[in-house]
């Protein structure tokens, strides 16, 4: 009997010591793609990786995911699920989730919803909304592709004209235009986000009418990376994640999506009570986008330069990007 | 239209079209195999998908391209036994049991990407490989014979496929079991045997199609690699009349028509980009209308045998 | 010969023979979980109360069932002409496009009036869609799978051409977000919901009420007959001056309708826009739940409710568990080669069945002579 009851003393107190440490911190993120997409939601999901790691790994913060949501009802039940599962932040990483959360968000005033690419919040004190400013990393790339093109032709592969892959190539485009009009910008479609053969043959396409750089965007562009590295002498600019791995010696520059910066500042907030209300837009300002410059690849240094200053043009608001 | 019909961009429409062209053919012509038994694999995406990742997976741990071949002709050949294990011997409706093999080829090697490599890696996959010779004359040598190996062998296929089916014995039985399998049955033709067969070897040609994909042509694996590359390959066997020359004619057809409308939105040519996109589609659907095609369809497709029933 | 009107054995061998293909699949998948390190108890515990365990779960599961019980019937309705369509997925981008076109260009319509008009553009649109590779087919015999596959490509354009373009949302243009989906439907089109706080909406009905016309075209009309004669025994319907090839391209583009309205429904009832992505792979996955539902349209209510379930059940399993998505797709494609290899049994026994009846009758003939 005395045993029984050091024992059943022991576990109180133990449950009572576990419980005073701070309980973790609750994030989900549900994306339309896979996390391993090298774009669109592999950066959001290394960003909540990268937070989670400098938190203090699992015992501060506490991942869940859940990916491939591109079935909106799904994801609407995602949403709600995880909302009333006792998640302390939801995170809905794609546009077509907005009036999943618009409906939802008003069911749980106690949890923050963050969801993206767009600037609406719907006037609701719990939602918070996030876009990148595509088109500002676009125009520097422009910037760098237009001073290092020795042909005047470059080649764009995008998948479909909307969203922030339209806004990248027109920052793109109107970079380049702003050193050289004379320079050929070249555009095709592939009419698919995940067409991988199709995106590596339309960056052939242009390689073989005499382009002699590409970018592009969406999780397809993988396959034009590669038709640079097959070419041997094509320059890649890159844009959502840093695409250096897959051409180590073409890739010139990567715009990078950072979402770290917009994630620490909702964990702040919600600290101090504030659960939404704010649209972020990642910028070269403050630090949401950022070039990323491959170390691997040999920048002279006068084009660099140019590009730096229209970064801070940019930055400064002395150039304006039209997305 | 300036400068739209240069040789310059003839002979980059032309080889571009040859890319294209080799996954569709290894895929098709194994599935004419298949069909021209009798039997619809519309798995056949599935079975590319998984092989793709095999080869990568193989390629990328083992340095040996050789090997990573080898893993997807034999992941191809698993499938291949799946499908006709359902088909043939289970007698299941072919359509939906090869929508399920699709579903399990998508989903394993997406997992199975997910699992052991994680994020998107490249290899140095087949290198083009230029014929003596015959690379050097002009216009079409750089086109036809500048290729790597797995290019060379898709179109090899195609008269290596004829010639198994017009003028081999297992040829001939393989399409007896197709138009009438109870009379292949009556002079002691295994119909069983012959049609797991010829899904087994429709299903390694599709491995291999994959292995194009993700060790020559791409040379990487991403989540859908094939994006739907295989129902158009199961399509082409219809629109080839289930002969070989027919395949490799729709095969060329579409992707010609693919690498036309890529030029004309490279060219600047002022046509929506959806619109160029639908262009191989339409044309394929054009080109029915216009050569009618009356091909004999083997009487037996799409219907399991039952010995005792007619 | 005596047949009895209703046989009560051979439905039950059609229901009990999917199930245990789905058991069997789903042991074949705990072992695919074991391999990832988790617990098959749990995983299945929370795909069973993702499905039922929760009024939201149980409405959700109606809400997936019901694009699936619409393609599901009209897949019947071609199966029974023995023609695959494959062309689902086109189809309900169509009559998705129409959902969204015909409610953005009559905004002053009342919803009495709009929602029928749209639902009826939906099932004509997908009509369309499907008749012309029925008329491909019964004019110059071109096969359905090949014309289908380039009609899912050709309208998967279309809807990417109009959402680039004359139908995205002017507040994404304006907000600079360029977003790829349509204006939201002015509200007297959106479908009404039947439990708050939930998505399920009257579409849910209209498929049901539509499942039934399915059955009372089938088995009830001359058109019907038509259908399954041609789909039994082509030759012998030829031979009774049944034209095959009108029959064949009819139920194509009923089965396209069916599929078109859909896609509508999909966009009035839930989405209340047209967005990319909205297919969701129904083209396929209704393929399957109609098979669940032994081809037959009544069977298919119950079996897109199931299929519907399993779906939902299978999310928050991930969401439990945590494993990959592509896991669940997996398991799917596993249940639906076991499914269709069960039918096997089904065949065999039924068939087995009639053998002893006919014998049965022959003795009880003769025992009466003796």
């Amino acid at each position: 009997m005395r045993v029984k009851s050091i024992l059943v003393a022991a576990a109180f107190a133990a449950a009572l010591a576990a419980s005073a440490a701070a309980a973790p911190i609750k994030i989900a993120v549900i994306m339309p793609s896979a996390t391993t997409d090298a774009a669109f939601s592999q950066s959001m999901f290394g960003a909540l990786l990268a937070i989670q790691k400098a938190q203090g790994g699992e015992s501060a913060i506490v991942i869940k995911y859940t990916e491939n949501m591109f079935n909106v009802p799904d994801a609407a039940a995602a949403i709600r699920d995880y909302a009333s599962s006792g998640f302390d932040i939801v995170i809905a990483h794609g546009s077509q989730y907005g009036s999943s959360i618009q409906e939802i968000a008003k069911d749980f005033p106690k949890v923050t919803f963050a969801w993206g690419t767009d600037v609406n919040t719907y006037g609701l004190p719990n939602v918070y909304a996030y876009t990148a400013a595509a088109e500002q990393g676009g125009y520097v790339n422009g910037v760098l592709a237009a001073k290092l093109t020795k042909s005047k032709k470059i080649g764009v592969t995008g998948p479909i004209e909307v969203g922030d892959a339209k806004t990248y190539i027109d920052g793109f485009v109107q970079g380049v235009a702003s050193v050289d009009k004379s320079i050929t910008v070249s555009k095709t479609w592939t009419g698919s986000f995940s067409d991988v053969a199709l995106m590596a043959a339309a960056a052939k396409t242009h390689i073989a009418s005499g382009a002699d750089e590409l970018t592009g965007s969406s999780q397809s562009v993988v396959g034009s990376i590669g038709a640079a590295k097959d070419s041997g002498g094509v320059l890649w600019f890159g844009t959502q994640a840093d695409q250096a791995s897959l051409a180590p010696a073409l890739v010139v520059a990567s715009q990078v999506y950072d979402w770290t910066g917009m994630l620490k500042d909702i964990l702040a907030k919600r600290k101090t009570g504030v659960l939404g209300g704010v649209a972020y837009t990642l910028t070269l300002v403050n630090g949401g986008l950022k070039i990323a410059y491959n170390p691997l690849y040999k920048l002279a240094a006068a084009v660099k330069a140019a590009g730096d200053a229209a970064a801070t043009g940019i930055a400064k608001g002395t150039i304006k990007v039209n997305p | 239209m300036r400068g739209f019909l240069s040789w310059n961009v003839l002979s980059g429409i032309l080889n571009t079209m040859i890319g294209l062209a080799t996954p569709f053919l290894y895929a098709a012509l194994g599935e004419t195999f298949a069909q021209s038994s009798g039997v619809v694999n519309l798995g056949v995406d599935g079975i590319m998908l998984l092989s793709a990742f095999a080869a990568f997976y193989v390629a990328l741990t083992t340095l040996s391209l050789a090997l990573g071949l080898l893993a997807a002709a034999l992941v191809g050949l698993a499938m291949g036994l799946i499908m006709s294990f359902v088909s043939v011997t289970l007698k299941a409706e072919q359509g939906v049991s090869g929508i399920g093999l699709y579903m399990f080829g998508l989903g394993m090697s997406s997992l199975l990407f997910k699992v052991l490599i994680g994020t998107v890696k490249t290899v140095e996959g087949f290198k083009p490989i230029a014929i003596p010779f015959l690379s050097k004359i002009p216009f079409v040598g750089p086109i036809l014979f500048h290729n790597d190996i797995l290019t060379y062998g898709a179109f090899l296929l195609v008269p290596a496929s004829w010639w198994v089916l017009e003028k081999t014995s297992l040829g001939l039985k393989i399409k007896a079991v197709g138009q009438n399998p109870a009379a292949a049955d009556s002079v002691g033709i295994g119909v069983g045997r012959v049609r797991y067969l010829s899904v087994c070897i429709g299903a390694v040609l599709a491995g291999v199609a994959g292995a194009s994909l993700s060790i020559a042509q791409l040379n990487l694996f991403q989540d859908n690699l094939t994006a739907g590359q295989g129902f158009i390959a199961v399509a082409l066997v219809y629109f080839g009349g289930w002969r070989p020359v027919g395949v490799l004619a729709g095969a060329l057809l579409f992707s010609v028509a693919n690498s036309f409308q890529l030029w004309i939105q490279v060219l600047g040519v002022k046509i929506p980009s959806s619109v160029a996109v639908m262009l191989p589609y339409l044309l394929t659907i054009l080109a029915l209308t216009v050569t009618a095609n009356r091909a004999r369809q083997p009487a037996a497709l799409n219907k399991p045998f039952e010995r005792g029933e007619s | 010969m005596m047949r009895p009107k209703f046989d009560w054995a051979k439905v039950a061998l059609n229901v009990l023979l999917p199930v245990a293909g789905v058991f069997a699949a789903l042991f074949v998948g705990a072992a695919m979980l074991l391999a990832l390190r988790v617990n098959p108890f749990t995983a299945y515990a929370a795909l069973f109360n993702g499905a039922v365990g929760s009024k939201f779960g149980l409405t959700q599961s109606l809400v997936k069932a019901t694009p699936l019980l619409l393609v599901g019937s009209g897949i019947c309705i071609a199966f029974r002409a023995n023609v695959i369509n494959i062309g689902g997925e086109g189809q309900i981008i169509v009559g998705a496009l129409m959902g969204a076109w015909v409610p953005l260009t009559f905004p002053a319509w009342p919803g009495w009036a709009l929602i029928p008009l749209t639902c009826v553009m939906g099932f004509l649109a997908g009509g369309a869609w499907g008749f012309v590779p029925g008329i491909l087919k019964a004019r110059l015999r071109v096969n359905e799978i090949l014309s289908t596959i380039m009609m899912n490509a050709i309208a998967l354009q279309l809807m990417n051409l109009l959402l680039q373009g004359p139908m995205m949302d002017p507040e994404g243009i304006a907000r600079g977000t360029f977003l790829a989906q349509s204006a939201q439907l002015p509200k007297q089109a959106w479908l009404a919901r039947l439990v708050p706080q939930t998505l399920l909406h009257s579409g849910a009905i209209i498929a049901v009420v539509l499942a039934f016309a399915a059955y009372l075209l089938l088995w009830k009309t001359t058109i019907g007959y038509g259908i399954r004669a041609v789909g039994l025994n082509p030759d012998a319907s030829r031979y009774s001056g049944i034209k095959v090839s009108f029959y064949q391209a009819l139920s194509l583009t009923l089965a396209g309708g069916f599929a078109g309205l859909a896609g509508a429904i999909e966009v009035i009832g839930v989405q209340h826009r047209l967005m990319e992505g909205l297919t969701s792979g129904y083209g396929f996955t209704g393929i399957v739940a109609a098979l669940l539902g032994g081809l037959h349209p009544l069977g298919v209510i119950p079996a897109s409710v199931v299929f519907g379930g399993l779906l939902v059940g299978a999310d928050k399993m991930q969401r439990a568990t945590q494993v990959p998505s592509s896991l669940v797709t997996a398991i799917l494609g596993i249940i639906v080669l076991f499914v269709s290899g069960a039918a096997l049994w089904s065949r065999r026994w039924t068939a087995q069945r009639l053998v002893r009846q006919g014998l049965a009758a022959e003795r009880l003939e003769s025992g009466g002579e003796r």
